[in-house]
């Protein structure tokens, strides 16, 4: 076979091509489109999604889903917020800036392990677990903060630097975490046993114990590192926004970036999926969303254009497939 | 999962329970205990809240979603899912409230916004059975795209509809308010549907083991197909209901109602991976649900309270749910 | 909270289920209904009932419902009619969804006010709405505050919320008519208005895109608390303050770090604590029958003076919009 056919037949290749065609497409209506300033603000609007997306994906790869993320957003970016609006001066020192980091962190692992205690001890369907602590989280998020705002004033402003000021090429630091936590992600699921014990399970849930995972550590692992990774997203939010509000953080981000994994050629079957093609997909919401404005569509249409790209890489997905069966059986035959 | 996935019927050599263990062992019991609970806690946190007039006029604002829920308990018993059928609701009734704005004679948009409610229908159907695509994900996609296209028709704007078409929840059969009494006859055609009939039977079948059920000859392809129809068309319907009760229609009709017809399901004890469920349990639990919210509205409630307490029974439900299962299989 | 609650519920009770004949013995109960919970700016308008209730001797409460979509407030009102409430004020969501639900509360003699929004086109359906300014104002001040802010010269934009916020495009209507009618703006020239639907994510998106269609944008005037926040942030972190001017309506807690920063010179609003403020003696007044909600009549309040009962039954808090700087922002505390 071919070097070209390969990768062709790889799903990445075929995402890289949908960026680059919209981008020509685009560029060709709007010039200013293809301009690094507009890719500094393409960038800027997919570190968060990205972040997720890490965590989602691998969740997904182990067959399971977790539609509770953007709750966990926000309740971990609520306590931080708290942290920063409560008067500690009696303590005797301030707290520094840096401390929501860690904490919304851990907040959103405990939320994560929660879940997958939940869907794994309990042995529960992860969407309908998830579906209630999506509800439950936002309850509590209302609930710690009394339904009160943590204003702008209230998050420090290296916090808020972090989405502003740039360490190298007028890049903010926000989109050097994003990419390394795809990296580090990378690295876990393939150079790592753990790692590719998720794709094991996922692959075959019923044959990976009998290999010796231990399906229940690992099922563990990856929530509460979807978890975290909600947590560190939600620390961002408050540093990308500058502001926490009980109900619209974090509100319809599972949509967001559940659409950007299966874009990405994450199967929703478990066991298939790769870190690439999950930042691809990314990007790939991340040139729409930029590029709507650009072009004066109007926010009315962009949920069906969200809907319908989801169903047409749904259907890519399915023609990729096929057409890796067919070649398999010609090969065989 | 697949070794509780065997139907208890199977096992005909095993003695017969007494009737009382039967019956407590059933989740319906269970959302029953739940119902008479939420009842009796509503009773104690607010002194208004026990008025059937009341608790019945509080229905007719769930009712269009607890009748969709009726259908989809059938689709999620098949094995499948539909997410799409609130948005669903949206696009129809924004088709039909947009055409007699535009002048077209209403029984004639009546039937366009049904109409487009089995298009939605079909086209979930053709991609989930047509392409084999997951149901789940096909929904997800088709409930954006639907709320999408409600958005692109209406915009943000709210269109009216003639007054002598608003108030379908001021009708009242026997005292009761009709879309009420469109859900118990609803209910009671879809409960004697599934439990009575070979059709019924076949629903489970296909979602207890659906390789299993198209070797003993039953078609599962056509039998989904027209459970998606069925979802799409009542969905339609019940779109339509909620532009008459609210004498508007926004794109944001019933937003976020997947949620509620889900958690309506499962709190019946439907068994998410499918073969499993009844009518009767979705009909107790929407009553639950709706007891539940309004008592804690008419108590005064933070709704983030709400939002705990509902996602906190969704969780002991399945909870309960696959306890009760895997107790029943030994 | 749910004990606090449950106990509140009980003693309203037992305080209820005595009179059903005696009001005038019983304290009038005032119900506010916001769009959303967690929305900062309905922290100022209940702070406003409380203080009245406080001193007139009426019994408040706030609520609201999860979500801000059409029909999300109905259960609520519905619920209130059943706890028997003498006064449902409410910010609503649609101008006409909730025509049905409000009509029963009318009919069980209710006093229901619109607060800060109201049922445009559907005035019937409710008794009073209460408004912070003649809302005909809204564009010629902010036109007038732009203009300053940009020496009356040069290319601005205008970014909204929701492509059909009724208030919105009153506002916007008016900016255009300003622009065109009064010569002193001959040199300022409007080059667009979009959207961003008052989320963050979306406003940033198209705030972006306005610096990249129209390079010469001098100006950028956001009538909506969460585009001019976005606005600010972006012109704050491309450091372009000097050459871009960011002004709207906004929240002061939103907006004091920007003003502080020299993001923003200026912007403007309202008191949202005069609405409840406001509200709450109208409603007592009228159920105590010491005020007459007739058209053109008036009535006296405490530190806001004079108001007079306009077209449509409303009326408004203050004349013009106050404009917030550095001078006095931090007088502000909502």
């Amino acid at each position: 076979m071919s070097f070209l056919a390969t990768l062709f037949r790889r799903r990445e290749a075929g995402i890289a091509v949908m960026i680059v065609l919209f981008c020509l497409a685009v560029g060709i209506a709007k010039p200013q489109f293809l301009t690094l300033d507009q890719m500094r603000i393409i960038l800027l609007l997919t570190p968060l999604i990205m972040i997720g997306a890490m965590g989602q994906m691998m969740v997904i790869v182990a067959r399971h889903v977790d539609l509770s993320i953007g709750s966990t957003l926000g309740v971990s970016a609520m306590v931080s917020g708290m942290l920063y609006r409560f008067d500690a001066t009696w303590l005797g020192f301030d707290v520094p800036w840096w401390t929501g980091i860690p904490l919304s962190i851990v907040v959103g692992a405990l939320l994560g392990l929660a879940n997958g205690v939940l869907i794994q001890l309990f042995r529960l369907p992860a969407i309908i677990v998830t579906l209630g602590t999506l509800s439950l989280y936002r309850g509590l998020t209302f609930i710690i903060s009394n339904a009160k705002q943590i204003d702008r004033q209230w998050i420090p402003s290296e916090l808020k630097g972090l989405s502003q000021t740039s360490p190298i090429l007028g890049i903010p630091w926000i989109i050097f975490i994003a990419f390394g936590i795809a990296i580090l992600t990378y690295v876990f699921l393939m150079h790592t046993r753990l790692g590719r014990q998720v794709y094991a399970i996922g692959s075959n849930p019923v044959a990976a114990p009998l290999r010796g995972i231990n399906v229940t550590q690992v099922t563990l692992l990856v929530f509460t590192l979807s978890g975290a990774l909600a947590g560190l997203a939600g620390i961002l939010y408050a540093s990308r926004w500058g502001f926490v509000n009980p109900s619209n953080t974090g509100s319809g981000f599972e949509f967001q970036v559940i659409a950007a994994v299966v874009i990405g050629g994450v199967s929703i079957n478990g066991g298939v999926g790769t870190v690439l093609g999950t930042v691809l997909g990314v990007l790939l919401l991340g040139c729409v969303a930029a590029a709507l404005p650009l072009l004066g569509i109007p926010g009315t249409s962009q949920a069906a254009i969200y809907g319908a790209v989801i169903l047409i890489a749904l259907l890519i997905d399915r023609t990729v497939r096929q057409q890796g069966i067919a070649s398999l059986r010609r090969a065989r035959a | 999962m697949s070794a509780i996935e065997t139907q208890p019927a199977v096992q005909d050599a095993a003695p017969a329970r007494p009737r009382w263990q039967v019956l407590l062992v059933r989740p319906e019991t269970m959302t029953f205990v739940l119902l008479v609970l939420g009842i009796f806690a509503g009773g104690l946190l607010s002194p208004f809240f026990l008025d059937i007039n009341y608790i019945l006029k509080s229905f007719t604002l769930y009712a269009e979603f607890a009748i969709v829920a009726l259908v989809l308990t059938m689709v999620i018993i098949g094995g499948e899912i539909d997410l799409s059928p609130a948005a669903n609701m949206a696009l129809s009734a924004c088709i039909f409230a947009w055409l007699q704005q535009a002048g077209v004679p209403i029984p004639v948009a009546v039937l366009i916004g049904l109409a487009s409610g089995l298009v939605m229908g079909t086209i979930n159907g053709l991609m989930v059975i047509g392409l084999q695509l997951p149901s789940i994900i096909v929904t997800i996609g088709t409930l954006t795209l639907y709320r999408g296209l409600a958005q692109i028709i209406a915009g943000d704007k709210s269109i009216r509809v003639p007054e002598w078409f608003i108030g379908v929840d001021r009708i009242m059969v026997a005292g009761i308010p009709l879309p009420v009494v469109i859900f118990i006859a609803l209910a009671i055609g879809l409960g004697v549907v599934l439990g009575g009939t070979i059709f019924g039977r076949q629903i489970y079948q296909i979602g207890t083991n659906e390789v299993a059920a198209r070797h003993a000859g039953i078609r599962s392809a056509r039998i989904k197909f027209g459970l998606f129809l069925l979802v799409g068309i009542v969905a339609s319907i019940a779109g339509i209901m909620t532009a008459s009760r609210l004498g508007s229609v926004r794109y944001d009709l019933g937003l976020g109602g997947e949620l509620q017809m889900v958690l309506m399901a499962m709190l019946g004890g439907t068994y998410i991976f499918g073969g499993r469920g009844t009518i009767l349990g979705t009909f107790l639990a929407a009553w639950l649900l709706v007891i539940v919210s309004t008592g804690m509205i008419v108590a005064n409630v933070l709704p983030a309270v709400q939002l705990v307490v509902l996602g906190s029974l969704l969780i002991v439900s399945i909870i309960a749910t696959n306890f009760i299962y895997s107790r029943t299989q030994r | 909270m749910l004990k606090r609650t449950f106990l509140a519920a009980t003693g309203l009770a037992l305080g209820l289920t005595m009179v059903t004949g005696a009001f005038a013995a019983d304290p009038l109960k005032i119900v506010y209904i916001g769009k959303n919970t967690g929305n900062p700016y309905f922290d100022s308008i209940t702070g406003g009932f409380e203080d009245a209730c406080k001193s007139l001797g009426c019994e408040f409460q706030f609520v609201a419902p999860a979500t801000a979509e059409a029909t999300s407030q109905i259960p609520f009102i519905e619920a209130q009619i059943q706890r028997g409430v003498n006064v449902i004020a409410i910010a609503p969501n649609s101008p006409d969804a909730l025509n049905q639900v409000l009509d029963s509360a009318k009919a069980k003699g209710i006093l229901v006010l619109t607060v800060n929004g109201d049922l445009v086109g559907n005035e019937g359906h409710r008794d009073a709405t209460i408004l912070p300014v003649d809302f005909t104002k809204t564009g010629p001040n902010q036109v007038e505050l732009m203009g300053s802010l940009i020496g009356y010269k040069g290319e601005i934009a205008i970014l909204s919320a929701t492509t059909e916020a009724p208030d919105q495009n009153t506002w916007i209507a008016a900016m255009n008519k300003t622009l065109v009618e009064d010569a002193k703006y001959k040199d300022m020239k409007l080059v667009a208005t979009v959207y961003g639907d008052d989320q963050p994510e979306k406003s940033t998106t198209e705030m972006e895109a306005l610096l990249s269609n129209f390079p010469n944008l001098v100006g950028v005037i956001a009538p909506t608390t969460v585009g001019v926040a976005a606005a600010a942030q972006v012109v704050q972190s491309r450091g372009i303050a000097d050459k871009v001017h960011v002004t709207g309506l906004g929240l002061p807690s939103e907006m004091r770090d920007f003003v502080k920063d020299g993001t923003v010179t200026a912007f403007q609003l309202w008191s949202p604590y005069n609405e409840g403020w406001l509200a709450a003696h109208f409603a007592v007044g009228v159920i105590g029958g010491t005020i007459k909600n007739e058209v053109g009549s008036t009535f006296e309040v405490p530190t806001l003076g004079t108001i007079k009962i306009e077209e449509k039954n409303a009326m408004n808090t203050q004349a013009e919009l106050t404009t917030f700087d550095a001078s006095n922002i931090d007088n502000f505390n909502f």
